[in-house]
């Protein structure tokens, strides 16, 4: 009997290369005739291509191309075309957004012009492969669950890098392109809105984040330990009793009196997953458009506690008579 | 099967070993600085502590001069700010500056050219003057930063002629190309920020003439008109604030609750000492230092031609209070006074010449 006990997977089931179902009449055709990789066969089907590239494909990876060298050329630039500085100091380096003071106008090409067009170049990559994913789910004759996953991370990444800016009426209000500057500028997002877990929608983020990955644990631990009798390949197991499904499912009934369904527990994966940037979304767009001390917020909603004072009382020394400036 | 046990405790052990080969440098040290449970904690590594304590003590004093004499500037010509002072007490400062500033080589020629010591044709000996001046003010008039516990010119210079830890304006990386490659003056790993990529240079923006405001969190819960702080100006404080970390080997929580660290009701009585420092800073470099441009030669200054000028690590040097906390004011009691009050609020004479 074939074992499933590892870290990856040691069965690869090989059978001869299969194109797919047949496509609805297009202009594309599926590209490469499909061949095998031992390795990946490891961690997935060994099974890699043919392909689906289509226009949306061709025009999404065309811009994602255009963005990522905007981006990368740039930070080369800032380092005055040195390839060794580029890669020593690469988490440094960025794409930054213009001044504030440039408001929504559009910028000098090198005060935050490359910036918008980068953001422009990926975003519509961006929505370019949502359009692939949603019209490949599509032409299998799939349902779209997939494709609305990702349009709840565009919309997180929208809000972020523009609708958010247009509201408070500068693109000086989002996030650069860069490895630690955009984590500064998460950081200083915080500070500046007066620290964003006391924001609901944040602590609902975080919720379905970590309610995400405890669901991700709690259904990939249960099929794993029941892959022994198979249950990654049942195709009888909604009828017949005894199988690997019943048994993970009875794990749960036993453990906590409550079960997923085979079904289910893909409806509250997918629910989690979606709803952690859709909350985040709504959290970051309330963010100095509708509140501007979240903490402020928490404490007038009787949110945050208060706790005892361990110091003598501390007072603004500017708010003292005769206090230097 | 028991292969597979086999298998699994060998990659454990793998893991383990490749945690522990990056262990930390050494125990961390943790103080409570708060109530209880909430992370109002002052962390710091064994290692560093002992390091800061063998680099931060107080030299042996000599002892008191006599009180009674002849006064200094009854024997010494062209005496303008010890002017308080008797010959064994003027002697006694001297001979401390001359410890502690002026290299071993050159000791009292370093500042006094030639035979006559009352001279001012060293430039030196101006800056000198001009820097008694402010040490008698910062102990006068900065009470509400340095305390009792007062500074000595060794709290900056620690025997070097020109103290380690000062600033100069940051032209900034240079760009030979005119088209892209933006920093906006951040993005680079720049040291006054310990080496994050927040705005390189906190200092010319804050401790100088017409600082930029470093508060920039909102007072209200929802968004009223007028100015207030954007994302950026909060990274240049951000910035600021990493300096004060730096400078002073300490974690926000050493001044701010991180809940909110702009309520004063929440913050520990560190946070106003600091700003009290912030603004004392400001009026040094302002009123003492910046005033010496025309007096210092080029090659003391920096890239723009600004001279050096003091920040908070110029004289914590990475301690939470400098010499931790160690008074080197109450040997050296000639520095205390401010004899001329004035003078704090007003350019030094002495610069422009």
């Amino acid at each position: 009997m074939a074992e499933y006990q590892n870290i990856f997977s040691r069965v690869q089931v090989r059978s001869p290369v299969y194109a797919g179902t047949p496509l609805p009449a297009g202009v594309w055709k599926r590209q490469g005739k499909g061949g095998f990789s031992y390795w990946l066969g490891w961690f997935g089907d060994a099974q890699i291509g043919p392909i689906y590239l289509g226009t949306l494909g061709l025009a999404s990876l065309l811009c994602g191309f255009i963005a990522f060298e905007i981006v990368g050329l740039n930070m080369l630039a800032s380092v005055n075309w040195n390839p060794i500085q580029f890669i020593r100091q690469l988490p440094w380096l960025a794409l930054e957004p213009p001044a504030e003071s440039n408001g929504l106008h559009i910028p000098p090409l090198n005060q935050g012009g490359w910036w918008l067009m980068a953001g422009f170049f990926m975003t519509t990559s961006v929505v370019l492969w949502w359009a692939r994913m949603y019209r490949r789910a599509r032409a299998l004759g799939m349902g779209t669950h997939v494709a609305w996953a990702f349009a709840s991370a565009i919309w997180l990444m929208v809000v972020l890098g523009f609708i958010r800016p247009l509201l408070m009426g500068s693109w000086g209000e989002a996030v650069p392109f860069g490895i630690f500057p955009h984590l500064d500028w998460v950081a200083a997002f915080s500070i500046r809105y007066g620290n964003l877990f006391y924001c609901p929608f944040h602590m609902l983020s975080i919720a379905f984040l970590y309610g995400s990955t405890l669901l991700f644990a709690m259904h990939a631990g249960t099929i794993l330990a029941c892959s022994r009798f198979g249950v990654d390949r049942e195709l009888d197991q909604i009828t017949d009793r005894g199988t690997g499904a019943e048994r993970a499912a009875l794990f749960w009934r036993w453990t906590m009196g409550f079960n997923a369904t085979v079904e289910s527990i893909h409806r509250w994966a997918w629910w989690f997953a979606v709803l952690c940037p859709l909350v985040g979304g709504i959290g970051i767009l309330l963010t100095g458009t509708v509140v501007d001390n979240w903490f402020l917020w928490s404490v007038k909603h009787g949110v945050a506690p208060s706790y005892p004072q361990v110091f003598p009382t501390v007072v603004d020394p500017s708010t003292l008579p005769g206090a230097p400036r | 099967m028991n292969f597979s046990i086999l298998r699994a405790s060998v990659l454990i052990g793998i893991v383990c070993l490749a945690t522990t080969s990056c262990d930390r440098p050494s125990a961390p040290i943790v103080v409570q600085h708060g109530y209880r449970g909430l992370a109002m904690g002052l962390v710091y590594s064994s290692n560093q502590v002992a390091a800061l304590q063998a680099a931060n003590v107080v030299p042996p004093a000599p002892p008191l001069a006599d009180p009674d004499g002849p006064a200094a500037t009854s024997v010494y010509k062209n005496i303008q700010v010890l002017t308080d002072l008797n010959v064994a007490q003027f002697t006694r400062v001297m001979l401390a500056i001359t410890e502690w500033v002026a290299p071993k080589d050159q000791s009292c020629a370093y500042c006094h050219s030639g035979a006559d010591m009352s001279s001012d044709d060293n430039y030196r000996k101006v800056v000198a003057r001009t820097m008694l001046r402010m040490v008698r003010s910062l102990n006068t008039d900065w009470k509400s930063h340095v305390g009792a516990t007062g500074v000595t010119c060794y709290t900056c210079h620690r025997g070097h002629a020109v103290p380690l830890y000062v600033w100069y304006k940051d032209p900034g990386p240079t760009s030979n190309f005119p088209n892209a490659g933006w920093k906006a003056g951040q993005n680079a790993p720049s040291p006054p920020v310990l080496i994050t990529s927040l705005p390189n240079d906190p200092f010319s923006e804050y401790l100088s003439d017409n600082p930029k405001e470093i508060r920039v969190i909102a007072n209200s819960v929802l968004p009223t008109s007028g100015e207030k702080g954007n994302i950026k100006q909060t990274e240049e404080t951000y910035g600021l604030m990493m300096h004060f970390s730096g400078a002073l080997g300490v974690n926000c929580t050493y001044c701010h609750n991180s809940r909110s660290f702009t309520s004063w009701d929440a913050s520990t009585p560190q946070r106003a000492t600091a700003w009290y420092g912030i603004r004392m800073v400001r009026d040094l470099n302002v009123h003492y230092l910046e005033p010496l441009t025309s007096v210092f030669p080029d090659n003391r200054k920096g890239p723009l031609g600004d001279v050096a000028k003091i920040k908070c690590g110029s004289c914590h040097q990475g301690v939470y209070k400098p010499m931790f906390g160690v008074s080197m004011l109450k040997d050296y009691p000639e520095l205390a006074g401010s004899l001329h009050p004035a003078m704090a609020t007003e350019p030094a004479p002495a610069a422009g010449k």
